[in-house]
């Protein structure tokens, strides 16, 4: 199977995260205002920004460390949900892939996939609980789909996004069930999830890092 | 937005090392994880009780850190849970051989944080139960949330399973103790104003000039409903009956079977209130209520209670629960027996909650 992301392209996509994350840290406190608790972007900010203190050090080991060490970074330094969430994500995502310096394109199905069995592993979440996992978990499936199908990695991911960006907007008429946003009940409608957005913005993080880096090298 | 800080980045450092220098002989700090314990830690032979959250609810819980309440306290950002690697160091720091209890309110963060401090300080050979607060009336089914929020019951449960660790009661006790104080307890919150998270700046909800929003968590979170603004009376007669009317509530929570050794789903029930019931009935302030406005809640709550056949045998009337500079109230009543009314009357000192000594 061709190798289609290098432990360099692990970096640049969790670097670029942080970039983005910054950037949209207003944004996804904002739609966690009125579901949730208006800190969303803040923790999710706070947690990337340690994630770049700790790259460094492991920057010459393989992916699944890399992906570990910036899960236990998450953890450390998120608090909220989002932290055993997404620390969650990312430590599992890392031992899926533990020891390999690149990964091939089932490789990558394995690493999102089970960060999102982390993640309802640790929340006990059901899809339609208006959480990261409805936007995680179409993004899954679609990949694993392509990858099934022969479908080419930059389109592979391009209906990764599409999936995650579909499951995302899909939250806003969803009945909140899981975490803060369900205190509030019938008035969790109408809104997206802050959660469902910052995951999609990992994901479609991912899809813009391989692009580019395929471009550097073809 | 308008408040005493420096630089909002800087807010929970700067309030820790604040306490730090004005009760050394309470309670020491540690940053870096950051948690507050108490100074003559770690107690040997006693069970340690170890409680956290985000900031913003001070004086809770870091203000009841010391002699007859926890052992240690570990504050997150505003708002937000702390992190797994702040419990177990202060889990390690006060456990003084007798185990370690973990009193954590019910908001998925705050869960899923303690249980992952659980696991590893489990992991260590360190003894930790683990009991959720989870009390508030305005969260009407389990079955589609998160379930009741854990709000003014929490700290009645830190002052009274304090005294029990201090007197000598052992882990499982304690736990137990702790379990039953949650299931008699209910409270119920309301807000004349929403509040501002230093971090974000402006009002984390609007509420107009002559709107209450009642029903609300401890996070400025909205609540269950809006209305127009009603009358002290008024106000407190709806949140009364809230809590006192509210029926057997039933739901499943996880604690740590130490026989089994893992997370076990154990089915627990609150007892409706009755006539002839002795309560401690708390007036709470969200931080902006001045202190001339809550015995004026706690007269009517008084009347109420009165009518209803409850007797108040405690009360408890102030700020000790608070969302940052939120105008506004909660009612906590928690039944009481001979036991409860001991250890709730044995001596505390914490810089937050102190008498008797
Ligand atoms: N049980 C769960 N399973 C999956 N995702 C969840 C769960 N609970 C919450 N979430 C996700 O977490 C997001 C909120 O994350 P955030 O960082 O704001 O934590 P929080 O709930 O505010 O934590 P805290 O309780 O400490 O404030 C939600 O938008 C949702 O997508
Ligand atoms: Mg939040």
């Amino acid at each position: 199977m061709s190798k289609i992301m290098t432990k360099r392209d692990v970096i640049e996509w969790l670097k670029a995260t942080a970039a983005v994350l910054e950037e949209n840290r207003r944004y996804l406190t904002d739609l966690d205002s009125p579901i949730g608790d208006a800190d969303h972007g803040i923790n999710m900010d706070r947690g990337f920004k340690k994630v770049m203190s700790q790259l460094p050090a492991v920057e010459d080991k393989d992916v699944g460390t890399i992906l570990r060490t910036a899960g236990m970074a998450l953890v450390s330094s998120v608090g909220g949900a989002g932290g055993p969430l997404y620390g969650t994500f990312f430590m599992d995502a890392g031992k899926a892939v533990a020891g390999k310096t690149e990964l091939s394109d089932e490789d990558l199905v394995l690493l999102i996939e089970s960060g999102l069995k982390g993640v309802v592993r640790i929340g006990k979440t059901n899809l339609g609980d208006k959480t990261m996992v409805d936007a995680l978990h179409p993004a899954v499936e679609a990949l694993r789909r392509a990858v099934a199908d022969g479908v080419d990695t930059a389109e592979a991911l391009r209906l990764m996004t599409e999936a995650a960006s579909k499951g995302m907007v899909d939250t806003i008429p969803m009945l909140a069930k899981k975490g803060r946003a369900s205190y509030v009940g019938e008035r969790s409608i109408g809104h997206q999830d802050p959660g469902a957005t910052s995951s999609y913005m990992i994901l479609k993080t991912l899809m813009e890092t391989l692009a580019s880096g395929h471009r550097a090298t073809g | 937005m308008k408040k005493l800080i420096n630089k909002p980045e800087d807010v929970v450092k700067e309030e820790l090392e604040g306490i730090a220098l004005a009760y050394p002989d309470l309670v020491k700090v540690h940053f870096e994880p950051n948690f507050v314990y108490r100074a003559d830690a770690p107690v040997k032979g006693k069970v340690a009780i170890v409680s956290g959250g985000g900031s913003g609810h001070e004086p809770m819980h870091g203000g009841f850190v010391g002699v007859g309440m926890l052992d240690a306290a570990c504050p997150g950002a505003v708002f937000t849970s702390p992190t797994p690697d702040q419990m177990l160091e202060a889990t390690k720091t006060v456990d003084g051989g007798a185990g370690v209890l973990h009193i954590v309110k019910n908001y998925s963060g705050d869960i899923m944080n303690f249980e992952m401090a659980a696991d590893m300080a489990h992991g260590e050979g360190i003894r930790v139960l683990s009991i959720l607060i989870d009390d508030d009336v305005a969260v009407k089914d389990s079955l589609y949330t998160q379930g009741r929020r854990g709000t003014g019951t929490t700290v009645l449960s830190e002052k009274i399973c304090g005294a029990a660790a201090e007197k000598g009661y052992d882990l499982k006790r304690v736990a137990a103790l702790c379990r039953k104080v949650n299931i008699n307890g209910r409270c119920m919150g309301m807000a004349l104003t929403s509040c501002t998270v230093p971090h974000v700046g402006r009002p984390t909800f609007e509420l107009g000039e002559d709107e209450m929003e009642i029903g609300i968590g401890i996070h400025g979170e909205p609540g269950r409903l809006r209305m127009k603004l009603k009358s002290a009376d008024e106000i407190t007669e709806m949140l009364a009956l809230s809590v006192i009317e509210d029926p057997a509530y039933s739901r499943t929570v996880r604690e740590w079977d130490e026989a089994k050794g893992e997370w076990v789903d154990v089915v627990l029930q609150d007892p409706p209130f009755k006539e002839g019931d002795q309560v401690l009935a708390f007036v709470n302030s969200m931080g902006g209520t001045p202190a001339i406005e809550l015995p004026i809640v706690y007269r009517k709550l008084h009347e109420i209670c009165e009518k209803k056949g409850l007797k108040i045998v405690r009360n408890l009337i102030g700020p000790y629960i608070t969302s940052l500079e939120m105008q506004g109230c909660s009612i906590t009543l928690l039944k009481m027996d001979d036991e409860m009314i001991g250890l709730w009357d044995a001596p505390v000192k914490t810089p937050g909650l102190r008498w008797g000594t």
